[in-house]
């Protein structure tokens, strides 16, 4: 015993001796020296804001529904040290406003996190409640590099929370520190608290196996006229956690490089907008034309799953939902009428990167688009075009007696209103599967013009309640 | 200032643990009394670093199912074709597929080095990189050269190196004999703490001497088997041992693939040593 008495004793003297030389270091190096980057700290909270002034949680927009008062420090409950983040999440019907979310903003110079592989903390709540989004990024300063975790399950104890950082060089001057954003989807509209602590910006070197991917990591193809741009969606990156289990984050565009296999065709802004700059050239070799080019992406060194192959054409189009043209503004994608005998359900969502509209217990659903309570759209002239183009995936089993009906409504609602009518039998369709029509717009019985379109409507009775459309648009043949 | 006085605190903690670590580890080389052979002759190495099929003058391989999946339920069938084990870019890549082959689901490849490169004691090392994911089993290990004679356990089992996919940042050593096997054998994890087994290549090796097993991953000695330790006669001063390097797919060890798992799956190594005391 006595000899370890001694060993102590030595070891604290020396210690004393160690720590005060170090410590003067320090403090010599960040009087003197002007740093040559960002502040690199990675802390955001651990008992107290680090780095951050009083004013650093900003909260969403209130007139978006975000209540601000729910927001605060907690001093009973920490899961190191003394204090924490309390997040009081309300109820739907809180006059304050029916959830919360925000961030926290370095509201300096921004910090530079190269050196970091994850956003990490703890995480509390009063009940197991889901917790729509964390992330980091966002900066309200135009979000370029933004991460968010979706669909976090709380424990009543608390967990650890691990953000990866699809890729670390990209933040050299980062100001949005975190982010929050909790409603109560997911209590049936029961209020929780969640305790947040230990926020901070880690090396953990235990994230692995990178998988980034554009477009949801499917292969898109599309056409579009010379000069016009679409955007790239559906920007994810996944990794491994240390626990072997894969996480999916969401990012944006900023985190992805991006490259075009024609540049005659299309080229790529670094946000991600494709744009057809021509329509190709002549294959020297082939004689064809090589109108098409790929465009595919890179977060960090790896290769994003999903591409999309854009063709540029020339037809004149009216595109009232697609991701290949430009849309035209509508009223909705839902027309739906309260009036006892409409029972579909849905709208346009977006799976797994591809917006599409979906609906279900379909019996009838209206796209709008001449201009519903002054909305100011405009209803659409399509003398010119001659078809209407639709794909159509039934989403359960078809009967070659079921139908899908599509109307198109001339000057809706005025009294010069005309319509008409073309129907789609179940037996053209596939159940689970896309199919593709062109329709004539002579085929519309009874339309006599088209000058003035302001709805289309959709018409099953039931017989096919649950249907998915995509690339909704009227063309020119000619 | 608070913030001043917790890094010191922190700091103090670090320090008084680096001297610990320091105290301890001297005074094991001042107590420890046994003599620890040195093992610095290299009697076998492979760099694998000509193109092709493994080198046969040391390496024959596994083929098919086994006996109920090599014993552990496995549901690879081995083979020896390109698509599962190639040498190429200075590499041995043994991979893991997942395709209908003779009734198995999963392919990959076992290869060892029996009856081609034996030897009692020495440092047994390879650098590898893992695959991951549910159900990878990759394994460097060695196996007594009797076990024709005596059966397994009897023959002796050396577990340099096991990793279950699910568990990414996480390998074990163990050993097998006559009570202590399968479930029962006498292992210990090592934990990576700021790196993966199958995002960077790591060195696993024993040091095996008389009465001593060392493992060792990369430059950490994480654990030291001794007859003391185990629970049956020690079977590892008896004779020769050879080399056995595979990718299991499913089985015990990991369970079995799950739908997140991605295939293929390769197991890199860059190279296999053999030292022996001079």
């Amino acid at each position: 015993m006595k000899k370890y008495r001694l060993k102590y004793a030595t070891l604290f003297s020396s210690l004393g001796a160690i720590c005060i030389l170090l410590l003067g270091c320090e403090r010599g190096f960040s009087d003197e020296v002007e740093l040559a980057t960002f502040p690199s700290n990675g802390d955001i909270y651990t008992d107290a804001p680090i780095g951050l002034t009083d004013q650093f949680f900003i909260s969403f927009d209130p007139a978006s529904g975000a209540n601000i008062e729910g927001f605060d420090t907690d001093n009973n409950v920490s899961y190191e040290g003394s204090s924490s983040i309390r997040i009081d999440v309300p109820t739907p019907s809180d006059p304050n406003g029916s959830y919360i979310g925000g961030i926290f903003k370095d509201r300096g110079e921004g910090r530079d996190l190269t050196n970091y592989d994850a956003l990490t903390f703890w995480v509390k709540g009063s009940t197991t409640a889901t917790v729509g989004s964390f992330g980091f990024g966002t900066d309200f300063e135009g979000d370029k590099h933004a991460v968010t975790l979706n669909n976090v399950e709380l424990s009543t104890n608390w967990k650890k929370v691990i953000i990866p950082i699809p890729d670390p060089t990209k933040l050299v001057r980062e100001k949005g520190m975190f982010l929050f954003a909790a409603g109560t989807q997911s209590t049936n509209g029961a209020g929780y608290s969640f305790w947040l602590d230990e926020i901070r910006f880690e090396r953990l070197g235990t994230i692995g196996q990178p998988r980034p991917a554009i477009l949801g990591g499917q292969n898109q193809s599309a056409q579009s006229n010379v000069g016009t741009s679409l955007p790239l969606i559906g920007f994810n990156y996944t990794s491994n956690l240390p626990n072997g289990q894969d996480i999916t984050v969401n990012a944006t565009p900023g985190y992805f490089s991006f490259e075009t296999s024609n540049p005659f065709v299309a080229s790529v802004s670094e946000d991600g907008i494709v744009t057809v700059d021509g329509p190709g050239e002549i294959d020297p070799e082939t004689g064809l034309l090589n109108n098409s080019a790929v465009i595919t992406a890179y977060c960090a060194d790896t290769l994003a799953s999903g591409s999309l192959i854009i063709s540029a054409t020339d037809i004149e189009v009216i595109s009232i939902f697609s991701d290949v043209f430009a849309n035209v503004p509508v009223d909705n994608y839902n027309g739906f009428y309260i009036d006892g005998f409409q029972t579909t359900l849905g709208g346009a969502i977006d799976e797994n990167g591809n917006n599409i509209i979906d609906y279900t217990l379909l019996n009838f659903v209206a796209i709008e688009f001449y201009g519903r309570e002054g909305s100011g759209v405009q209803p659409i002239d399509a003398t010119d075009m001659t078809h209407l183009h639709i794909d159509i995936r039934a989403n359960e089993v078809v009967d070659a007696s079921d139908f899908f009906n599509i109307s198109l409504f001339n000057n809706f609602t005025t009294p010069s209103e005309n319509s008409g009518e073309f129907q789609i039998s179940g037996s053209e369709l596939e159940s689970n599967a896309w199919v593709e029509f062109n329709i004539p717009l002579s085929s519309f019985n009874g339309l006599s013009a088209r000058d003035a379109l302001g709805m289309m409507l959709f018409v099953t009775d039931n017989t096919i309640a649950n249907i998915s459309l995509d690339n909704i648009y009227f063309y020119s043949e000619d | 200032m608070k913030k001043r006085i917790l890094k010191e605190k922190t700091f103090i903690k670090y320090i008084l643990f680096s001297l610990l670590i320091v105290i301890l580890v001297t005074n094991c080389n001042q107590d420890d009394t046994q003599e620890v052979a040195e093992f610095k002759n290299l009697s076998m190495h492979d760099e694998f670093d000509v193109d092709g099929a493994p080198n046969s003058d040391i390496w024959t391989y596994n083929i098919g199912t086994g006996d109920n999946g090599w014993g552990n339920g496995e549901l690879q069938y081995y083979t020896d074709r390109s698509e599962n084990i190639v040498v190429e870019d200075n590499m041995l890549k043994i991979t893991a597929r997942q395709e209908s082959f003779e009734g198995s689901g999963y392919t990959s490849a076992r290869i060892l080095t029996k009856g081609l490169f034996e030897q009692q004691y020495g440092r047994f090392e390879a650098r590898m990189k893992l695959p991951y994911g549910k159900g990878m089993w990759p394994a460097f290990w060695l196996l007594g050269s009797n076990i024709d004679e005596v059966s397994w356990p009897f023959c002796g089992e050396i577990d340099v190196m096991e990793n279950g996919g699910s568990k990414p940042t996480i390998v074990s050593g163990s050993v097998h004999g006559p009570g202590y096997n399968a479930g029962n054998a006498i292992t210990k994890t090592y934990e990576f703490n700021n790196s993966r087994v199958d995002s960077e290549f790591h060195i696993y090796g024993i040091e095996w001497g008389p009465n001593y097993i060392n493992y060792y991953v990369d430059d950490v000695l994480y654990n030291q088997i001794t007859p003391a330790d185990v629970t049956g006669d020690w079977v590892f001063n008896n004779g020769q041992f050879f080399i056995i390097i595979n990718l299991a797919v499913g089985g015990a060890f990991d369970g079995n693939p799950n739908a997140d798992t991605v295939f293929p799956q390769t197991m890199y190594v860059d190279y296999v040593r053999v030292y022996s005391a001079d």
